[in-house]
């Protein structure tokens, strides 16, 4: 086996392939990271039990092979090395890589015992990579990282025709965004609970693609796969139920407030610098300004107040969150205008965006947030 | 002050001892339980005494001196003691009455000083820089404090004098029992660096280990090591922490009536048990009880820690820290049930099960992150009204249906 290849190209093939490596495994072999050259070019691909990565890159193969080679080492001297064409080769059990006037030679790992990657499920439709990322990322961020409840920590995606719904959860608030796509059937309906992490990474690393191919395999051992741009990645399906959240979506509304985005966020971020720990940060809703609080209580804590804009439809309201939970919905919704449409103060607020004050609601996101109740 | 006051105050083990600038006491009780136990049944004087339950898994809380020379110590199964001390005697210990003998003996401390910060029941720290110009030098202020405690306690401790928390507490042991000990401001090295590593404080078996493998024995060993040696064995936190100590440094200062760290039930069973069905009935009735008990003090809890120790006596804990407050047992038990599946033991025979509740926070200070699951009349209700029917009844008026046995 011999090849050449451009050292960026190929950098950038092996941090795809390498995200899906283990740091640790009870089987060795899945450290390594799998070579083949052949007349087509070089596939790189490194997988553990739930997930796989593969990326076709071009190369000049002189002499077609395959290798299993230390994946962390591959990924580590192909990072560090010189914009610079890398000659790659084996000699015996080792593999010679050589950039400029660099040259390493690594041990192989036994290739015949390397366990074949699971195979991508057909293709059920496509989508833009900047679309998939956006939407990816604003679920994401209400997805638990708590791995002992393993609903919390996927993203659930339901998709219906030519409509992908989103889902995420990790019992305080939930993040829902409709997406549209071309599916390969406008009668297709198809559910998957896939781990939050793993599409926030592969949709990122994509997010450049025109085009992104979407393909799930339902059933006992469930499958996602996401291509785009020569790579391609596969995750396991988490078994957990999900909650049904449609539920939760609050039909109607007593109180709703706009108030301007990045205000809020400003005020929040410089109110939360007196809060202790958990304690809540404090709106209270009214026509003309709402009103930011945090700390206080038994007199002897800091305490912060702020006044911003807003308009409001309905009846005024004290509500406190949870100020991260606040911040990652008001940075999720990606619009000028907050909404807020609230209830009661122990009831859920929905928050979606608006282009300006008095339009129309996007209602394709919304993020509910559960308030924090006071004692 | 009375005669025997005085006396005692001459009879400082070290009078000799320069105690200038040693503002800090540290003052353990001898053999607290057992002292007081005597104290009640004066029969019991000068012979073998151990506290603790004489069961199959009896462990000793307390020993009088007799029954330590015989090797006896606390915390030791009550049947090796028993080999040990064939002729103890084993009194039942009674918590309420230690805890009202501590209260007085507390109470004498912050007599002297508001500067109080106590370790346990029979352990303290004072800061008595304020108190000297009243009450004389710390030697002089440690002997008014012990003749107190004996004359209207009517047991003995043992004084540790220094100018930081941890030369003081190590100051005691040399004083026990019922003595005072001074290190001196200046005599620090000289005290620490013959004493064997163990005595520093944050050394455990393990640390002790891991450096005696590198040939590290004595307290001027570690202080003659560079940290960075430390730090490729114990990590970079205990080494400059052990480094600090080596030389006599020790940043904390004397805080007192520390809010409540922390609340915890941990149960030793009669015999080990293996079957996990039955360790998880375990950890829920142990959530119950630190559940009701955090209501009972006003707090909740950020953070579960579950301790486990095998037939082995080898202990395990683990901890997590809840998204949100809690002071129900509904939160405690899910937290502490996962911590435990989480060790994925396969039928390890297990010996004792805790249950702790730590990173508290007062009640009134305390907010509720509310769940979209929740409702609104939920477990806070249903426990809150177990409370007020436990107070009627009993604690076993209202329990888990999977914690009540079958009638037999």
């Amino acid at each position: 086996m011999k090849f050449q290849v451009d050292r960026d190209v190929m950098a950038d093939a092996v941090l795809w392939a390498s995200r899906t490596l283990p740091t640790k495994s009870t089987q060795p072999l899945l450290t390594g990271m799998h070579l083949v050259a052949d007349e087509s070019g070089l596939t790189l691909s490194g997988s553990d039990a739930d997930v796989s990565a593969r990326a076709n890159l071009k190369a000049d193969v002189i002499e077609t092979g395959t290798v299993l080679i230390p994946g962390r080492l591959l990924a580590d001297i192909t990072r560090s090395l010189p914009s610079a064409v890398i000659d790659f080769s084996i000699e015996g059990n080792r593999a010679k890589i050589s950039c400029g006037r660099s040259s390493f030679t690594i041990p192989t790992m036994p290739v015949a015992e390397y366990p074949p990657l699971p195979t991508m499920p057909g293709l059920s439709g496509t989508v833009t990579g900047t679309d998939f990322a956006n939407a990816i990322s604003q679920v994401a961020i209400a997805a638990s990282r708590d791995e002992t409840l393993p609903a919390f920590t996927g993203v659930k995606i339901d998709v219906e025709g030519a409509v992908i719904t989103l889902a995420a959860t990790d019992r305080y608030r939930l993040a829902v965004r409709e997406l549209n796509w071309s599916p390969t059937s406008t009668s297709l309906s198809t559910h998957a609970l896939v781990p939050a992490k793993f599409l926030s990474d592969s949709s990122k690393s994509l997010s450049h693609s025109d085009s992104i191919s979407l393909a799930f395999a339902t059933g006992n051992e469930g499958l996602i796969g996401i291509e785009g741009s020569g790579r391609q990645t596969t995750s396991r399906l988490l078994a957990a139920d999900f909650p049904k959240y449609q539920t939760l979506l609050p039909t109607e509304s007593t109180t709703v407030a706009q108030i301007s985005t990045s205000a809020l966020v400003e005020s929040v971020k410089r109110v939360s610098l007196v809060l202790e720990r958990e304690a809540p940060i404090r709106v209270h809703f009214a026509n003309g300004e709402a009103v930011i609080t945090g700390g206080g209580g038994s007199g002897e804590l800091a305490e912060a107040k702020e006044f911003i804009e807003c308009t409001l439809t309905g009846e005024e309201l004290t509500i406190a969150f949870n100020h991260q939970f606040l911040l990652d919905g008001l940075s999720a919704i990606d619009s000028a205008i907050a909404v807020v449409s609230m209830t009661t103060a122990i009831r859920p607020a929905v928050i979606s965006g608006a282009t300006d004050f008095g339009a129309q609601p996007d209602d394709s996101f919304k993020y509910l947030l559960m308030p924090i109740r006071q004692q | 002050m009375s005669r025997s006051q005085l006396n005692r105050g001459n009879s400082a083990r070290n009078p000799q001892g320069d105690d200038a600038g040693c503002n800090i006491l540290h003052i353990d009780m001898d053999a607290f339980f057992a002292l007081v136990e005597v104290r009640e049944n004066p029969s019991l004087a000068g012979k073998q005494v151990i506290v603790g339950y004489d069961g199959n898994r009896g462990v000793v809380l307390s020993a009088t001196y007799e029954a330590r020379k015989l090797g006896v110590h606390s915390a030791m199964p009550m049947s090796r003691a028993l080999r040990l001390a064939p002729n103890a005697i084993v009194v039942e210990p009674d918590h309420e009455k230690y805890s009202e003998v501590s209260e007085n003996v507390m109470a004498i401390f912050e007599s002297i000083t508001p500067l109080v910060q106590p370790l346990s029941v029979d352990e303290a720290f004072l800061d008595i820089s304020g108190a000297q110009k009243l009450m004389g030098t710390p030697s002089q202020i440690g002997e008014v404090i012990r003749a107190r405690v004996s004359d209207e306690q009517g047991i003995t401790c043992s004084v540790g004098v220094a100018s930081t928390m941890f030369v003081a507490k190590l100051a005691t042991n040399f004083a026990k029992p019922d003595g005072l000990h001074v290190v001196p401001a200046d005599k620090v090295i000289e005290f620490l660096h013959p004493l064997p590593i163990g005595a520093l404080w944050g050394v455990g078996e393990k640390t002790a280990e891991q450096l005696s493998r590198l040939g590290l024995v004595n307290v001027a060993d570690i202080a003659n090591t560079p940290v960075k040696t430390l730090t490729r064995v114990i990590g970079q936190a205990a080494a400059e922490h052990l480094y600090e100590l080596s030389w006599g440094r020790d940043p904390r200062v004397v805080t007192p009536n520390q809010a409540e760290k922390s609340i915890g039930a941990e149960r030793t069973f009669e015999s080990d048990i293996d079957d996990p069905e039955e360790i998880l009935a375990q950890i829920l009735d142990l959530s119950n009880k630190v559940a009701k008990r955090l209501r009972a003090a006003n707090y909740f809890s950020r953070t579960i820690t579950i301790k486990v120790r095998f037939a082995d006596f080898t202990s395990v804990t683990r901890s997590k820290s809840l998204p949100a407050s809690t002071d129900l047992a509904t939160d405690i038990y899910a937290t502490a049930k996962s911590l435990f599946e989480a060790m994925h033991l396969q039928r390890a025979r297990i010996r004792l099960v805790g249950v702790r509740a730590t990173g508290l926070v007062p009640t009134s200070e305390s907010s509720v992150q509310l769940e979209f699951s929740d409702r609104d009349s939920g477990w806070r209700e249903a426990e809150e009204a177990i409370d007020q029917v436990s107070l009627k009844f009993g604690n076993s008026a209202v329990k888990p249906a999977r914690l009540i046995k079958p009638e037999s």
